[in-house]
């Protein structure tokens, strides 16, 4: 492993682990899982330290989840500033391409050498600090995006880990297998396999129904040998907060914590999360040395 | 050298200034070259000029007779699914042949689908034979090409539109009343070869899949301004993942609440045609995954219904 010093690699330097949120699927929760993690992880200490860093370039979701649709970037002289989604807190660092974007429905039409530019730049040029954590959302495939920050962050690769998000039917797990192929053959960890979608619960009469089937996350993480983190149903009380998500301005005035974290809390989703961070987090408990 | 005068036509919208134009000899070692995020690729010795698989393409293209691609920003939200109850619908029709091409590379999810995963391509002479769901439905996929399923495809954009423009110039599809292209998620560059390759022969449209949640629908919008960017005509929306009917109490409920008024309301603020909305039924799949026909083993759902609406709707709008 080369230990060469990049621009990358100096600027990450007081970040303690980058997790990357895998899954060779589209819309199995990628996103979704991976600003539930920042905020679990943001919420597990009063000083915990978090950063949230979406490459998915021309699928941006991050932003809308976090309730910080129509922030924007500011350029300062150490680099761009990331967008706070707890505010003045600024514990809870956010980059996304939909940041830099003028309207919501501009669609970034980039061929891969402009997408890896980018991400260089979101690893080298923006001002992350010190970071406890750095959630790294990816895009569905095997691609320029995956690559491209495998080599950047290349100098650091003993602090990347990886959790892989599936949902139980044959058509998702099969991408998966490949998703596991990728991390085996550029040597990340796996921290588990998140399978989410596991059911829904019917609000009417309480009936569970496996609308995309059930235990194939379970199932495949035993064959491969790599930790089952847990399986979470669908919940429409999620959905609906990480999708309408309101700005986080004004805050709950009896919690310390912002709006979203704040009902993040209250969703049934919340506490079965919380087992799979703690899960995932076994993994990379070892404290890193330089 | 001799200074530009006034700008080239070739320099992109967003170069920098004195940009001296993506075809000119100074492309990517000019002094306004320095910087620019697409430099190595201007600089790159790669020939300049039209693709010469383009008239091979044109050619085999000649024989078919309209082409369609399902899109969407979004990924996971049915685009396959949706092509393959186009295919086996369109296929219905003993004297219409179809074809489908699955362009997601990285995660070709149409053989399972359709339950030729552990089919291999064969080779004639005549080029790639796609392999054949029944007589009139042929499917090519790079899933045909791997050694192991299990296999990452771990491609570049250049490799993948390599591999792309070889499925529109190398395989054999023969006469086709239909080609149906599936698209990964996304805009980036199988979505610009694709498009950049059937430019001459012409896409006769394309059908974009969402699901309600305003998430899928701002990748959605991208796609939409996409579409409009490169001038494909959009043939309309289809809602997928529309509701959930209880199989226990029959009561219907949103699954992917609608929080900013789903497919519809795009549909009124894009003018876009809103093709109709498919109810999330868990037989869908389950059908996927062991490769049935869901159409013909489920006609009493609801689905089938609405798919079958959505379809009848799209060939009304291309035989117009």
């Amino acid at each position: 492993m080369t230990t060469e010093s990049t621009p990358v690699s100096r600027r990450l330097s007081d970040v303690k682990h980058i997790v990357l949120v895998l899954s060779g699927k589209g819309g199995v929760g990628k996103s979704s899982v991976a600003a539930q993690l920042a905020l679990s992880l943001y919420d597990s200490s009063p000083t915990a330290k978090v950063g949230i860093l979406d490459v998915d370039l021309t699928g941006p979701s991050i932003p809308r989840m976090l309730g910080l649709d129509g922030h924007g970037v500011h350029q300062s002289s150490t680099g761009w500033v990331p967008v706070y989604a707890d505010g003045s807190d600024a514990r809870l660092a956010c980059m996304s391409v939909g940041f830099l974007l003028k309207h919501k429905g501009d669609s970034v039409v980039w061929r891969g050498p402009k997408k890896n530019a980018m991400i260089r730049q979101f690893l080298s040029d923006v001002r992350w600090g010190e970071l406890d954590y750095l959630v790294v959302d990816t895009p569905p495939g095997t691609s320029d995006e995956h690559l491209s920050l495998i080599e950047h962050l290349a100098p650091i690769h003993s602090r990347i880990s990886a959790v892989v998000v599936s949902t139980p039917q044959a058509v998702a797990l099969l991408d998966v297998m490949k998703c596991l192929s990728f991390t085996k053959t550029v040597n990340v960890p796996v921290l588990g396999l998140v399978e989410n979608m596991s059911g829904y619960v019917c609000p009417c009469c309480g009936e569970i129904t496996n609308i995309f089937s059930t235990g194939g996350g379970e199932e495949l993480a035993r064959r491969e040998e790599i930790p089952f983190l847990g399986s979470l149903p669908v919940d429409s009380e999620l959905v609906t907060l990480l999708d309408a998500a309101e700005s986080s301005e004004t805050p709950d005035p009896e919690s310390t914590s912002f709006g979203i974290l704040h009902r993040y809390k209250k969703t049934r989703t919340y506490p079965l999360f919380q087992e799979i961070v703690r899960k995932a987090m076994e993994g990379v408990s070892v404290p890193v040395s330089e | 050298m001799i200074a530009v005068q006034r700008p080239p036509a070739d320099v992109p919208e967003d170069a920098p200034e004195h940009c001296p134009g993506t075809e000119s000899e100074l492309a990517g070692k000019a002094d306004a070259c320095a910087g620019c995020a697409n430099q190595e690729i201007c600089a790159s010795s790669t020939p300049k000029g039209p693709d010469p698989a383009l008239p091979f393409i044109r050619q085999r293209m000649s024989t078919v007779k309209r082409k369609i691609l399902v899109l969407s920003g979004k990924g996971g939200v049915g685009k396959s699914t949706f092509t393959a109850q186009l295919a086996w619908a369109f296929a219905s029709d003993e004297n219409a042949q179809t074809g489908i091409m699955d362009v997601d590379i990285c995660g070709p999810s149409i053989p399972t689908i359709f339950g030729i995963s552990e089919e291999k391509v064969h080779t004639s002479s005549t080029g790639w034979s796609p392999v054949y769901v029944q007589d009139n439905l042929g499917v090519m996929s790079v899933a045909f090409m791997l050694p192991s399923s299990k296999n990452a495809v771990m491609w570049r954009g250049p490799k993948k539109n390599g591999l792309i423009s070889q499925f529109l110039k190398d395989v054999d599809w023969g006469d086709l009343d239909w080609l149906i292209v599936d698209t990964p998620p996304g805009t980036s560059d199988e979505h610009l070869s694709i498009v950049q390759y059937l430019k001459e022969s012409g896409i006769d449209g394309a059908v974009l899949i969402t699901t309600p949640q305003e998430v899928a629908l701002q990748d959605v919008r991208r796609e939409i301004d996409f579409c409009r960017k490169v001038g494909i005509p959009i043939l309309g929306l289809v809602e997928n993942m529309s509701g959930f009917v209880c199989p226990s109490c029959k009561n219907e409920s949103q699954i992917f609440i609608p929080s900013t008024g789903g497919a519809k309301r795009l549909a009124q603020e894009t003018g876009i045609e809103l093709l109709g909305a498919v109810p999330l039924d868990p037989r869908i799949g389950k059908s996927a995954d062991y490769g049935f026909n869901f159409l013909q083993e489920f006609p009493d759902s609801p689905a089938t219904k609405a798919y079958l609406d959505i379809i009848e709707r799209i060939q009304t709008i291309l035989e117009q």
